[in-house]
């Protein structure tokens, strides 16, 4: 089983907010080792002037080593803060004065300069700096090692203010970084949702170009989108002129047959020969019914993304549809009654006319003879244009199946037909924004009912 | 066993405080209530200087016996420092054996609302707090000096001096700093601060001057007529004791005058550090302020009066105080104070 892949807005704050983790940390380590060192370079900056101070005071002389302790190099190490303080100043590695117990340096020979270390003292822990001098007593060099410690209490408060206020930086800056990856988030994925919206919203005919601003990290995918919008439509058009090609020469040679076929009905005097040549035309009849429709619904899917807009008179148009079916009614005994209020609407002469004439030949095609056709037009909004007719219904099955290309009635058998009349109808009900509906008749029969908006 | 061990525990508190420092006075105030608490107090104050405070704190806390210890700053400091004796709190105005005692670790950290209201230079870290300031001041016989005005300044002072020695002879007191702590500390400050106090102790040195060991003392032999002038005495004693007396003039003088600490501490190892710190709550609170400046007689830590008196220097609570404790360097300074004595 595959895993779906995360989503890119996940993806996109959860690695900004990784990065912005990570810089966190980082600027909180910075900002404490930084400190921590500056803390430290100071006070041992300090100690090591006290240390200094003290090493120079140191004097020779005949008695032994003297030293005069200056007061405010002690006085000075409290400068900073309240830190307790101890020196120890050894000769000879004999201790001097101070405190004997003072931890000494942990590699011999301290030099000229202080040398610090870190040491536990007593019940705390110390810095020390430690500073080695020779002073002449009695003409000799004796070494002499100065060392002057504090405690780190002051350094260590400074430390925890610091680490505070460094944990408080990092943990705004997350802070700050998370909301501004949210928003890039949005704002990177913006793009793509919009252009997502604007592919949706398009109707199901609607194979225009892709024109929508985008940044050009997506031209490309608009550039793929807009590829195969162009093939699906070229493959569609080719479709569509191929159905609408082959529908016209295969009817212009049918009515040549059955023009002849007629003539020689007329002129053929055996009865035998009269009946071969009426189940000639009326094949004849149903392959050119059948290419019409091919060539209606060819002329609905391809007008419909593009349909003209203009004002229909549907009363005319129903009427000169009525009486273009008086001769096929006529051979079947059809009386077509039409009902029609004056009412127009807006939308497109040829697909409305091609569904009308779909929803009347169906009419005819599943009507008994000698039966009835009303044609009703109510205006109103939506206008109503309703077939009804007295054949076989619709036997219980779903009217929505009906309306599929290609879909026929389980009753319907025994009749030709290619199942296109129905989803023609359906189709120019779509184009017009309205809709198209079937139901059994009261008294048996079928009621077709198109419904379009009013102009 | 129990029992057999808090026998041992007794006996070696017992052994602790009745061991090796002399005690000068040592005074137990019962507890006004039920007792269930003993407060051990140390200190180089005389006990009936702080009685009035003691007192008023019993009075809030029934329920505590006071036992007041008295010694001399020395003795105090060696009582903590070699002996760890069972004090709660050690009060003394030796603030450079104090601030030892609090650097060397042998103060316990201690915080309440009362410390954390003090100046930053009226206490050092959590360890060590003053509730008294004392200015040291010069006394003055008017009848001794004569038709003299009084001095302003030490060069006042050296002038008066070097210009009628005869008058002055015999009749100067100042401590001694070789036996006293307290005249050590003022000198070493003094020293410090001003070159003149070498010029000072050069003059007075040719002056045959009296060397003492108390403020007391010195106050005593001017009110006596035995001396004309003292310097550096304790301004909190004098005041009290010369203000009805005419004769007696009391100088803070004008080129600096320094002013002492009277600090207190709570010591690592003692009994009951809650009790200690709360009667120093006690002294630093307005109360103990009110009875510590009007009954004992020490100005309260007040930090308007010191910017009131530009000449006042606080001797400051730092690591500096450990500088002339050091042996070196007090046998150099005893012996320059020896030489500047001793030069006539």
């Amino acid at each position: 089983m595959r895993r779906a892949p995360l989503s890119l807005r996940l993806r996109l704050v959860l690695q900004l907010l990784g990065i912005a983790a990570v810089l966190a940390i980082v600027l909180y380590f910075t900002v404490r080792t930084v400190a921590d060192q500056a803390a430290e370079a100071s006070q041992d900056g300090v100690l090591g002037a006290a240390t200094l101070a003290i090493a120079e005071s140191l004097q020779g002389g005949d008695d032994g080593v003297s030293v005069d302790l200056p007061y405010e190099a002690f006085s000075i190490l409290g400068s900073i803060s309240a830190d307790r303080v101890f020196y120890r100043i050894d000769a000879r590695g004999l201790t001097l004065t101070g405190y004997d117990d003072l931890p000494l340096p942990p590699e011999a020979g301290a030099a000229v300069a202080p040398v610090f270390y870190t040491s536990p003292y007593r019940d705390t822990e110390v810095r020390v700096a430690a500073v080695a001098r020779m002073v002449l007593v009695a003409r000799k060099p004796v070494p002499v090692l100065v060392m002057v410690a504090q405690t780190r209490q002051g350094q260590e408060a400074i430390a925890q203010r610091v680490a505070q206020r460094a944990a408080a930086i990092g943990l705004g800056s997350f802070v700050l970084a998370a909301a501004l990856s949210l928003l890039t988030a949005g704002s990177v994925l913006g793009p793509i949702n919009r252009l997502a919206a604007a592919v949706a919203r398009r109707g199901p005919q609607d194979l225009r170009a892709v024109d929508h601003p985008t940044p050009v990290e997506l031209r490309p995918l608009i550039t793929a989108l807009n590829g195969f919008i162009a093939r699906l439509r070229g493959a569609l058009a080719r479709t569509e002129t191929f159905i609408a090609e082959a529908a016209h020469h295969i009817r212009t040679p049918l009515a040549t047959v059955r023009a002849r076929a007629e003539i020689a009905l007329r002129q053929s005097q055996s009865e035998e020969m009269r009946e071969s040549l009426r189940a000639v035309i009326r094949a004849v009849e149903e392959s050119s019914r059948s290419a019409g429709q091919l060539l209606d619904h060819a002329t609905v899917v391809a007008r419909s993304d593009r349909l003209a807009d203009e004002s229909v008179d549907l009363a005319k148009l129903l009427a000169a549809q009525a009486d273009a079916f008086l001769p096929t009614a006529d051979l079947k005994d059809l009386t077509l009654r039409v009902t029609a209020e004056p009412a127009r609407v807006q939308g497109d002469r040829a697909l409305i006319e091609a569904a009308l004439r779909n929803l009347i030949d169906n009419a005819i095609k599943y009507s008994p003879p000698e039966t009835m056709i009303d044609l009703a037009l109510r205006p109103g909004d939506p206008v109503l244009i309703e077939v009804a007719d007295r054949g076989r219904g619709l036997s219980g099955q779903k009217p929505g199946r009906l309306t599929k290309r290609f879909a026929r009635g389980e009753n319907a058998r025994d009749v030709i037909g290619s199942g296109l009349g129905l989803t023609i109808v359906a189709e120019v009900a779509a184009a017009h924004g309205g809709r198209f509906d079937l139901t059994e008749r009261e008294g048996g029969g079928t009621c077709a009912r198109l419904y379009l908006p009013s102009a | 066993m129990r029992a057999a061990l808090l026998a041992l525990g007794l006996i070696l508190g017992i052994a602790g405080s009745a061991a090796g420092f002399t005690v000068e006075e040592e005074v137990r105030f019962p507890a006004p209530g039920t007792e269930r608490r003993e407060l051990a107090i140390l200190s180089t104050t005389d006990t009936g200087v702080l009685k009035p405070v003691i007192a008023a704190f019993q009075k809030r806390f029934p329920d505590v016996e006071v036992h007041y210890t008295v010694a001399n700053s020395q003795e105090v400091f060696a009582a903590i420092h070699d002996e760890s004796a069972a004090f709660d709190l050690v009060i003394s105005s030796a603030m450079d054996l104090q601030m030892k005692l609090a650097n060397d670790g042998f103060a316990a950290p201690y915080r309440s609302a009362a410390t954390d209201a003090l100046p930053g230079w009226a206490h050092w870290q959590d360890r060590l707090f003053a509730f008294a300031q004392e200015n040291v001041v010069l006394i003055a016989s008017r009848r001794a000096i004569g038709g003299l005005s009084l001095p302003q300044t030490r060069r006042d002072l050296i002038d008066m001096l070097r210009d009628d020695p005869e008058r002055f002879r015999g009749r100067i007191g100042t401590y001694d700093p070789e036996l006293s702590g307290a005249g050590y500390l003022f000198a070493t400050q003094d020293a410090r601060q001003s070159d003149s106090f070498w010029r000072l102790a050069e003059v007075m040195g040719g002056l045959a001057p009296r060397l003492y060991t108390s403020s007391n003392a010195m106050i005593t032999d001017l009110e006596q007529g035995r001396l004309a002038l003292a310097y550096n005495v304790l301004g909190s004693y004098a005041g009290p004791r010369l203000a009805s007396d005419d004769d007696a003039a009391v100088v803070e003088l004008e080129d600096y005058t320094l002013t002492l600490l009277r600090t207190g501490l709570i010591p690592v190892g003692a009994p009951d550090p809650a009790l200690g710190g709360g009667f120093l709550d006690f002294l630093l609170g307005a109360e103990g302020r009110r009875l510590v400046g009007e009954e004992a007689g020490l100005p309260p830590i007040d930090e308007v009066a010191l910017s009131r008196g530009p000449h006042l220097r606080p001797m400051r609570l730092d690591p500096g105080l450990l500088v002339f404790l050091d042996a070196i360097k007090r046998q150099a300074f005893l012996d320059e104070w020896a030489a500047a004595l001793q030069q006539n």
